[in-house]
């Protein structure tokens, strides 16, 4: 497995970073974040569809660039730092990775593309966000697709043109595709902590849909770990931003005639967090590898997950405690990003719900 | 030279040479003169200028065919990258040979009662007398002391000028009536470690290293050296197949006087490798709590590991690297050895109250409780560590000093 980044990959970071932060400073964040809509279609449609970015994990088939996790993790960390509003997680990451773990060749075919070029924002619709385990207990479907239960959290949920649904149909776990304008369909937008990541309650009630594919236990734990991979490697992002700009504000702030940098404490829980970062961003690269080599994904993704998660809230947590007061204040930016890292920290399972998957895996190979 | 025509020409050549009823000096001393006994090195001195992964190949053919290598245990390895780096071409001549074929030990004479962490704070003085260097003062901490032929030694030569230009660095003559090194007892029960009391010891003047004043400058050579092996310190290696054979004896007797004092060196970096085996043994794996611990260290560990590795690529492909590899690592190390440590005492349970041969694996979990402590020390200890890399890595202020100005005038240990 390659360790470095190709000269490629490199490009692409670059490429990806320059464009976010000309195009998602935190005044965007804050714009962003206070609309309904939560995202800017414009930037989205730039970025996400002119650009390729929704599509740098797609195969060239559908539509998308042909790159593989370590891609979709190049650009998932780079939209953490800058804390990129747009439904990338839920409709690149999560819809698209589950149309390829689990839709029939004909509907990738149909749906995949529109999710490449940005055209389709889709949402993946799962009705437990904690762990894959539960996954199929709150929602049910008929043998012709009419769907009945409800999601307490879905992502982007609002904005979806398309929702795929993860249910229960019969004995098995099926994928279903529900058309925004559906009948029998509520969506209803969530008061939340992270407010550049949107979440929507979402009912069925007798909703048509149409079965586009079935999820065994092994191909909904793959989804999952693209997922959290992903995930991961935006806390990283996310994560060294607010590392660097609380170096960056200890060297500026005086207190006692010198720099709070100078400060031993300080310095010594910058470095503390320096090898926090690194090891948790180790391992998360190291997930991309191991996904797009088809080898021990699981126990990668949730090692990532898991590092990825303890790592940001670290982070946010040193990032206001150092800044002191100001740190605290809605009009100072570290909060977005604290939000961010508990929202994340908690989606897609807790650290201490992938460290035990880690050790049940562990057990279950040994 | 590619992987395989190196193990080619290295095993033709074990083939025609490696005999086991040769003495091992003699033995050595062929190594030395083909170039296998120190491949990274050049070939003007012993070496072949391999890279590491050449050497690596070279390693392992030796270790199949249950060859016996240069010596390499112990800080002799220090003396002679040292040596190699900063040492004039009648020091390498004179001291490097006698390191690899191992008639000569060494041992790392810089840490003082007064001044361990502040090493420049050192107060062993040196004068200039009668056409010799005469040392007088006191060393502590000093693994391998008791049996070492040499030393690598710091002492003051200066004490007018800031202190760390007064400094200057000696090859030590141990055996000699001015040098005495009594071994201290640690925590864990082993004596590796000693104090070492010069008086009017001597050192001729072709033994200074680097130059008057320039001590400094060689010492953090040294200190670049240690740091980056922490991690993946050479140990003697161990030989494949049967080992019959007069050379064997002499070889297993070396190991076993120059390895005694690290013994215990794999259980202060907390024996991860121990882990999932007695959590399964005693059934604490079944336990949530100690579960999620053990999980942790697995992230740590995986991490630290997959960190390395990708500094040692960035290393060998000469892109710059941010992160100076050295002070990261041996944070690292001592996260993970604490962790670990944790993590054993859960799956003890009261069991860990025990010792010696009443503790679990042999007596090696209780040695692991007890030797974790050292690796935040030793070395460099874990603070100063943090402060290299706040001040370095993220140009964070330099607080406020104490010890500017003549040596002479600054504050310091009775
Ligand atoms: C097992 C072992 C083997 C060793 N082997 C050798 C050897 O072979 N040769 C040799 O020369 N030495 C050796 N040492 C010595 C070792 O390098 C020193 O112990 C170490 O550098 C610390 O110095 P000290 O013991 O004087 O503690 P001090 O320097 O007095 O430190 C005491 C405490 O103060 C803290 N402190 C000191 N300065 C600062 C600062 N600027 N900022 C924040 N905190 C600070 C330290 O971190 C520590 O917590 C060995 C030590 C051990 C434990």
């Amino acid at each position: 497995m390659h360790i470095e980044f190709s000269p490629e990959q490199q490009l692409l970071r670059d490429i990806v970073s320059r464009a976010l932060r000309e195009k998602s400073p935190a005044t965007a964040v804050r714009e962003q974040m206070a609309s309904d809509r939560g995202y800017d279609p414009a930037v989205w449609q730039e970025l996400c569809g002119d650009a390729g970015l929704a599509g740098v994990h797609l195969p060239e088939a559908y539509g998308g660039a042909g790159g593989g996790a370590v891609e979709l993790g190049i650009v998932a960390e780079e939209m953490g730092r800058t804390l990129f509003c747009g439904p990338f997680l839920a409709s690149a990451v999560m819809a698209g990775g589950a149309l390829l773990e689990a839709a029939n060749e004909a509907d990738r075919a149909e749906l995949l593309p529109g999710i490449a070029t940005g055209a389709t924002i889709a949402t993946l619709v799962l009705d437990d966000l904690n762990s894959p385990v539960g996954v199929g207990g709150s929602i049910a479907a008929t043998v012709d697709g009419v769907l009945s239960g409800t999601a307490a959290m879905v992502v982007d949920a609002h904005v979806a043109d398309l929702l795929l649904v993860v249910a229960k149909g019969g004995s098995s776990l099926g994928l279903y595709a529900v058309e925004a304008d559906a009948s029998g369909l509520d969506i209803a937008p969530l008061e939340v902590v992270d407010q550049t990541r949107k979440l929507s309650r979402v009912t069925f009630s007798d909703t048509p849909s149409r079965e586009i594919g079935q999820l065994t236990r092994q191909s909904l734990n793959r989804l999952w770990d693209r997922v959290c991979s992903a995930l991961a490697h935006e806390m990283i992002g996310g994560a060294q931003h607010l590392f660097e700009s609380t170096v960056a504000y200890t060297k500026q702030r005086f207190q006692f005639g010198r720099p709070i940098g100078s400060f031993q404490a300080l310095k010594h829980r910058c470095a503390d967090l320096l090898l926090e970062i690194e090891l948790a961003r180790a391992v998360t690269y190291h997930s991309a590898r191991c996904l797009d080599a088809r080898e021990g994904e699981p126990y990668a993704a949730s090692m990532a997950k898991a590092a990825a998660a303890d790592a940001y809230m670290s982070a946010a947590r040193a990032a206001i405690q150092l800044r002191g007061g100001i740190g605290f204040t809605w009009e100072n930016d570290t909060h977005l990003w604290f939000k961010r890292a508990k929202g994340s920290e908690v989606l897609f399972g807790t650290p201490a719900i992938h460290r035990e998957r880690m050790m049940t895996l562990l057990e279950s190979a040994a | 030279m590619t992987p395989e025509q190196i193990r080619r020409e290295v095993s033709a050549w074990l083939d025609a040479n490696w005999r086991v009823d040769r003495p091992l000096i003699e033995w050595r001393n062929l190594l030395l003169e083909a170039g296998w006994a120190a491949p990274h090195w050049p070939e003007e001195w012993y070496g072949r200028g391999f890279t590491l992964e050449q050497t690596v190949v070279v390693v392992e053919v030796f270790r199949e065919m249950a060859a016996v290598p240069a010596a390499q245990v112990g800080p002799r390895g220090l003396a002679s990258e040292t040596i190699l780096a900063c040492g004039s071409d009648d020091q390498k001549r004179r001291f490097l040979r006698p390191i690899l074929t191992g008639e000569h030990t060494w041992c790392q004479l810089f840490s003082e009662p007064g001044s361990g962490s502040d090493l420049a704070g050192l107060s062993t003085r040196a004068e200039f007398k009668d056409g010799n260097w005469i040392l007088n003062g006191q060393k502590v901490w000093n693994t391998s002391a008791h049996h070492a032929d040499f030393g690598l030694l710091v002492a003051r030569t200066d004490w007018d000028v800031p202190k760390h230009q007064g400094i200057s660095y000696f090859l030590l003559d141990m055996r000699q009536p001015g040098v005495e090194a009594r071994p201290l007892r640690q925590m864990n029960g082993h004596q590796s470690f000693n104090e070492v009391f010069m008086t009017n010891a001597v050192v001729p003047p072709e033994d200074l290293i680097g130059g008057e004043g320039n001590g400094w400058h060689v010492a953090k050579t040294t200190l670049s050296f240690e740091r980056r092996g922490f991690s993946r310190r050479v140990r003697g290696s161990t030989l494949d197949g049967p080992k019959q054979g007069p050379i064997y004896e002499e070889y297993e007797e070396e190991l076993r006087i120059a390895a005694e004092p690290y013994t215990w060196y794999p259980q202060r970096e907390g024996r991860v490798d121990l882990v999932l085996p007695r959590a399964r043994e005693t059934g604490a794996i079944a336990d949530p709590a100690t579960r999620q611990e053990i999980a942790k260290l697995i992230c740590l560990h995986t991490g630290a590991k997959l960190a390395s590795d990708s500094a040692e690529a960035k290393r060998k492909a000469g892109t710059t690297d941010i992160i100076p590899e050295g002070s990261i690592g041996k944070l690292a190390a001592s996260v993970i050895a604490r962790q670990a440590s944790l993590v054993h005492t859960m799956i003890s349970g009261a069991d860990a109250m025990l010792s010696g041969p009443e503790s679990a694996a042999d007596g090696l979990i209780a040695e692991i409780l007890v030797s974790v402590p050292a690796i935040s020390i030793a070395g460099g200890t874990d603070e100063i560590q943090r402060n290299i890399i706040s001040e370095r890595v993220l140009g964070m202020p330099k607080g406020y000093r104490a010890d500017q100005g003549p040596f002479r005038d600054i504050k310091r240990n009775a």
